[in-house]
């Protein structure tokens, strides 16, 4: 048994310098599972050459390579320590004002709203129709109306979009179709929103003859966030080591059991958030809606999907294009609404993904 | 070349002048070897010469691979593992895999154990099959007060023991292992070692080691590949001690690889 002779060559790599070319490829050849294919594919080629003349070389079988002098001048290195010290300490300071700007700008109009606002917000405000008094008016349609837009949209894109995601990252063969499927949807999240409402009109409205309705409008958006959301779940998808769908092939699932129980739940939180910040652009989305035919004044809570409707950034449109100062306050107090809203809308999704992320 | 050598007793696993290519490029040669039952091989060789890709044959993983194509046949039990009516699927839950880095589900112990048997409709009493594969994978002991605890809270070696568990739940008749201690620091990988070879009396092992001290101690018989191809294989003791082909001693004295 060589025994001794194979310990000293596997564990003196370093001092064995002709094994070096070949031992620093095999990380990178062994080290994920991931890349296998070009690693495979690529590895024996480079490797091989070296190795088989060493052996034929034969006798001592080390490959001197030629040294170069090492100087230890310290003359040739200027570290300035202390100017790249400083260099670090400015751009965290540029980075802290970047940050500074977009909290000063936000915390104005915050500030702003709920002053103006505020006083109006009551009970009353929340459950009361428009009226063209301002004392009388409130915002119950409108807040109800985004509400039933906010929940179907999310019924409708949620599947499509996890669905589209899924088909793209663990089913479609990756050709010329796939590519150009994924550009054009990346192109689309950035088609203006008013572009969906005039889509929205002619489509669902008019087409479809589903009407001037809650499912139009949910319909028009559900189209407008279907990009994002299928752009965030395959990012969530992406990021699930390959390692965990080997694994789960490895004991013989079938894909759609390594998808289903191993790669979902791991994506699913990132997908979530991507849902939901989707969603919350959704809500706050007046142009479509309004093409869709959102009604400035209603004076009934919609109670089918196919009821007509306004939501909350459309009364707010309304009442800021009024010229009395009292609807300007109840826009402001509308805002808070919405505000409010969407901080709900992002707990509930925090909750959901801690409640994933807790059964890992 | 003594690319086929005939081991005794039955044969569980046949190479028969296999071929792997990725996009084109040659990763295994027409190999051809014979695995034997209820036994340890391994198979040794520098990074690259195709011995993954070889053992990832066994249990069509390389399916999964882009690019791949296989050509010739592997012979598991007397079938065609790429025969026209055999489903992957099926080939991987008899034939096992082990991968080089621990890779559990982040889920709880339990639930990596009870995944596979659940997915290929297990009827018998969980709870007792879990303890088997985990005392079968000398992991029990240390986990059987927290079995609802998440398998990523274990050490590397107990993630890769779990992972050898996992494998073992569905009761295959091969267990193919890529490397399966390369991640591990000694104490870890002597416990692996121990358990593969306890693993061979109910299991034929196929394991890829780029450690050879570690052929050597765990492994009945070895092949050697080199650039895709079946330089030697016989048992191992033969193997290491006086090998027939210039470029196997080459390699198991370190003068190259």
């Amino acid at each position: 048994m060589t025994g001794p002779d194979a310990a000293g060559i596997e564990q003196t790599g370093p001092s064995n310098p002709p094994r070096a070319g070949a031992t620093e490829s095999g990380p990178t050849d062994r080290d994920t599972s991931e890349p296998r294919s070009s690693a495979g594919a690529q590895a024996p080629m480079p490797v091989a050459p070296a190795p088989a003349g060493v052996a034929r070389g034969g006798a001592g079988g080390r490959v001197e390579r030629g040294r170069a002098p090492v100087r230890r001048d310290p003359t040739r290195f200027d570290p300035r320590i202390g100017r790249r010290a400083t260099f670090g300490t400015i751009f965290a300071i540029v980075c802290f004002l970047a940050t500074m700007v977009g909290i000063l700008v936000l915390a104005t109009l915050l500030i702003d709203i709920f002053r103006d606002g505020w006083s109006r917000l009551t009970f009353e405000f929340l459950n009361r129709f428009p009226s063209r008094f301002p004392a009388r008016a409130g915002v119950k349609p409108a807040l109800a109306g985004s509400i039933w837009v906010l929940g179907l949209t999310a019924l409708i894109s949620f599947p499509l979009g996890v669905g589209t995601a899924i088909w793209l990252e663990e089913y479609a063969p990756d050709n010329r179709f796939t590519r150009i499927v994924e550009t054009n949807i990346a192109n689309l999240a950035g088609v203006p929103s008013i572009v969906y409402g005039i889509l929205g009109l002619a489509l669902f409205v008019r087409a479809f003859a589903i009407g001037r309705s809650v499912l139009a409008a949910a319909l028009t958006l559900a189209l407008l966030i279907l990009p994002v959301i299928i752009i965030a779940s395959q990012e969530a998808i992406k990021a699930v080591p390959n390692s965990i769908r080997l694994g789960a092939y490895a004991l013989g699932a079938t894909r759609w059991e390594a998808i289903r129980h191993q790669v979902l739940p791991l994506a699913m939180p990132g997908i979530m958030t991507g849902t939901i910040l989707a969603l919350s652009r959704a809500i706050g989305e007046a142009a479509p809606v309004i093409m869709v035919g959102a009604l400035g004044f209603l004076a009934f809570v919609p109670s089918s999907p196919l009821d007509n409707f306004t939501v909350i950034p459309f009364q707010i449109y309304n009442w800021v294009s009024r010229p009395q100062l009292e609807f300007h306050e109840l826009a402001a107090a509308a805002s808070i609404v919405l505000l409010a809203l969407l901080l709900t809308m992002n707990g509930a999704a925090i909750w959901l993904r801690n409640r994933y992320n807790r059964k890992l | 070349m003594s690319a086929i050598h005939s081991p005794e007793g039955p044969i569980e696993l046949e190479a028969r002048d296999l071929s792997v290519h990725y996009n084109g490029a040659p990763a295994v040669r027409s190999v051809s070897l014979r695995i034997p039952g209820r036994r340890v091989v391994a198979f040794i060789g520098p990074s690259g010469c195709g011995k993954s890709t070889l053992l990832r044959c066994f249990n069509r993983m390389n399916d999964l691979v882009p690019g791949a194509s296989v050509t010739g046949a592997a012979i598991f039990q007397g079938q065609d593992l790429y025969g026209s009516g055999v489903d992957p699927v099926d080939v991987r839950r008899r034939i096992g895999m082990v991968f080089q880095k621990p890779n559990p589900f982040p889920k709880s112990i339990y639930d990596n154990v009870a995944f596979g048997p659940r997915i290929n409709g297990f009827r018998g009493d969980m709870d007792e099959l879990i303890e088997t594969s985990l005392r079968n994978a000398a992991l029990w002991d240390e986990v059987k007060d927290r079995l609802d605890s998440s398998a990523l809270a274990l050490s590397g070696g107990q993630q890769q023991r779990l992972c050898i568990a996992r494998t073992l739940a569905v009761e295959p008749e091969v267990v193919l292992m890529d490397e399966p201690a390369s991640a591990l620091d000694p104490i870890a990988t002597q416990k692996i070692e121990e358990l593969i070879y306890e693993l061979k009396q109910d299991y034929t092992v196929v394991i890829v080691t780029h450690n050879m001290q570690q052929a050597a101690r765990v492994s009945d018989y070895t092949a050697f590949l080199y650039v895709g191809e079946v330089v030697e294989y016989g048992p191992t003791q033969a193997l290491f001690t006086n090998p027939t082909e210039d470029r196997t001693e080459a390699y198991i004295t370190g003068r190259f690889g």
